[in-house]
């Protein structure tokens, strides 16, 4: 809509996905889904739902659990210009293709000298909060980030999630596109036309004075929270979600930190050797001398996910981990 | 098994010198590279193709304008079967920016888009499953091509394969899965590595349909080729095409090759040379097949010059090709 938004209608994030594959599809011959269970089932998180319908059996192609096969049947129809959109029902399952992803999808442009391009996107979903257990809701975005060849992107809202997926598949490289499984429900306005949200822009959700919180996923909600909560107590948070962790818009980040003086990273992750270390160390590269405090890292405890709700709470990161953070944060130098 | 005891008719002669003058071509420029590796020119390590130069050539005249193949670690006879110029191969082996990956790749990432390789793969079995995709994209496109995939006995073990070939014959797309068995998956003899002689069978397993062919003997790899290309290409699905072949060297330049039994090198360089085998039903004057060594020893010898000649990338290169 030219000048401006019309918001005609409340999408889930889970619509929001399914909105962007299937308007990519209406448009294009060239994109169709594959993955486990996402025809007449609509997928294990039901975003591919009534796809089927729309689509047929040929662009909407359920396949055996093989990931190796899912992810290397779209590098082959990615290489013949297609550009496939292959689902792995859970992050956990991309470990059984980390080969294909991480030797063959992110490397065949490189090892041709520049021949080859592979415009193939990857979704995939995890999170906590269910008591899935340890092979169901890992966050493994990490893994993907250290891999040249591969963007990577984590959505936060519908509005992103949509905007960035068209992106993502008409993207000319292989994207990780990672989804969260407790944003599905979460709902927003968002204008009839798709905004495409170009790849490497960050989103500053929140302005404020004091405090930079960097958050991806479901710690970008997290992170709101505190910082409406860390407001009362007088202290002005800013909320900046990268939404493309690779390539990653260091700009933007550091600016914030920049203005506010200090930075506490947030994700859903293991802090250990997490997402967060490389963010603190672009932070302290670019912006030492604007610092007032050590950077906080906010993420999961250094095991794996435990099965019993009380165990799984304790050891991902909630808003009051952020608070406590902030409030840390700006009690270090008086503030 | 296929072989020119169940062979009835003949290729042209005219056919049978071009396949010759290809297998030498191959096996020249291996032998070349032998020595220039040895010679410490080359860097990194190579696996060379002597003894297999039947299957490239007769499973790559058999293709087709518009065909894709995926090939293995070794590559040469491959790419050099399906049209790579030797100069462009050469220089890809010496890290020149003329090579056909242009220095980013080498011996086991050779990479030719333009006539169709999608890539050598240093990952025993990492190619296959993009074969399976690039098949699925010409079925889905209504397109009359077929992919290839080249790979070994040893690949038959790895989760790739079989996921590939389920894959594949379950949606039926216009795949050739073409097994190289050497005997060996790099020293570990067929003994050790496979409780199955036949390894048609795994196809059979799959439901695909399969062809096995002596692939030292050319004629009757092409001529399997060109069956299991026409299956794939008329849309009745991918097929599983065997070639029993031999490596008549070691998996990688100066392998001491202490895993093979006594006297068994000798005897196969003997007795299952594809080379001596197509030579022999050939009718090649020695003049003329002088004539086709001189040419074929020109353009190894050229291949070096050009390599040698060639211009080395500039370090930082190296920050380039990463992303589209």
């Amino acid at each position: 809509m030219p000048g401006g938004w019309s918001p005609v209608a409340e999408l889930s994030y889970r619509e929001a996905v399914r909105d962007a594959l299937s308007r990519a599809m209406r448009e294009d011959d060239d994109v169709f889904v594959m993955g486990e269970d996402i025809a007449e089932m609509g997928g294990s998180m039901g975003v591919t739902q009534g796809m089927l319908d729309e689509f047929g059996p040929e662009r909407v192609r359920n396949t055996p659990i093989s990931e190796m096969a899912i992810v290397g049947a779209g590098i082959g129809a990615a290489i013949q210009g297609m550009r496939p959109v292959v689902e792995i029902m859970y992050e956990d399952f991309t470990t059984l293709a980390m080969e294909q992803i991480v030797n063959q999808a992110a490397k065949h442009r490189y090892m041709s000298g520049g021949q080859i391009k592979v415009p193939l996107t990857i979704r995939t979903q995890g999170g906590a909060g269910w008591s899935p257990g340890a092979q169901h809701a890992q966050q493994l975005e990490a893994w993907f980030v250290h891999v040249p060849g591969l963007k990577v992107v984590f959505a936060s809202t519908p509005t992103d999630v949509r905007g960035l997926l068209w992106s993502a598949i008409y993207d000319d490289n292989p994207v990780l596109f990672f989804e969260h499984r407790t944003l599905y429900p979460i709902k927003e306005e968002v204008p009839d036309e798709l905004e495409p949200i170009a790849l490497g822009q960050a989103r500053v959700h929140r302005e404020g004075e004091n405090v930079t919180v960097v958050a991806t996923g479901r710690l970008v909600h997290e992170a709101l929270q505190a910082a409406e909560q860390a407001e009362q107590e007088g202290v002005s948070v800013e909320v900046v979600d990268p939404r493309t962790l690779q390539p990653l818009d260091e700009a933007t980040l550091v600016g914030s930190v920049k203005k506010t003086n200090r930075c506490v990273v947030a994700h859903e992750a293991i802090t250990r050797m997490g997402f967060g270390a490389e963010i603190a160390a672009v932070v302290q590269e670019q912006a030492f001398d604007w610092l007032d405090a050590p950077i906080e890292r906010v993420g999961a405890k250094f095991v794996p996910l435990p099965f019993a709700p009380v165990m799984e709470q304790f050891v991902v990161p909630h808003a009051e981990d952020v608070l406590a953070a902030i409030r840390k944060m700006v009690g270090r130098d008086g503030g | 098994m296929e072989n020119r005891k169940t062979r009835r008719g003949s290729l042209s002669q005219a056919r049978l010198r071009d396949f010759y003058r290809e297998m030498l071509l191959i096996r020249r420029f291996e032998e070349k590279v032998e020595e220039r590796f040895r010679a410490g020119e080359l860097p990194g390590f190579l696996h060379v193709a002597i003894g297999q130069e039947a299957v490239a050539v007769g499973v790559c005249q058999a293709m087709a304008d518009g065909d894709v193949f995926a090939s293995t670690h070794r590559a040469h006879g491959h790419a050099l079967a399906r049209g790579t110029h030797p100069n462009a191969v050469m220089a890809e082996l010496y890290g020149k920016a003329e090579g056909c990956s242009h220095g980013y790749g080498g011996s086991m990432h050779l990479y030719d888009l333009e006539r169709g390789f999608l890539g050598a793969n240093a990952v025993v079995g990492g190619g296959l499953p993009a074969i399976t995709g690039a098949a699925l994209a010409f079925k889905l496109r209504g397109e009359a091509r077929v992919a290839v995939a080249f790979f070994g006995d040893g690949a038959t073990n790895i989760g790739t394969f079989h996921e590939s070939l389920n894959l594949a014959q379950l949606w039926g797309v216009p795949a050739v899965f073409v097994c190289e068995n050497n005997h060996y998956a790099e020293s570990t003899p067929a003994q050790q590595q496979l409780p199955i002689e036949d390894l048609a069978k795994r196809a059979v397993a799959f439901g695909m349909h399969s062809i096995t062919v002596d692939g030292q003997d050319v004629e009757a790899v092409y001529r399997a080729a060109s069956r299991a290309l026409e299956h794939a290409r008329s849309g009745k699905g991918p097929v599983f095409l065997l070639c029993q072949t031999y490596r008549l060297v070691g998996h990688y330049v100066g392998d001491p090759q202490v895993y093979r039994p006594k006297g068994e090198l000798q005897e196969l360089r003997e007795s299952e040379d594809p080379l001596d085998k197509l030579r022999a039903s050939l009718e090649l004057g020695d003049d003329e097949a002088d004539a086709v060594d001189r040419e074929v020893e020109e353009l190894v010898e050229g291949s070096v010059d050009f390599a040698k000649a060639g211009t080395d990338p500039k370090p930082d290169d190296a920050l380039k090709n990463v992303y589209a």
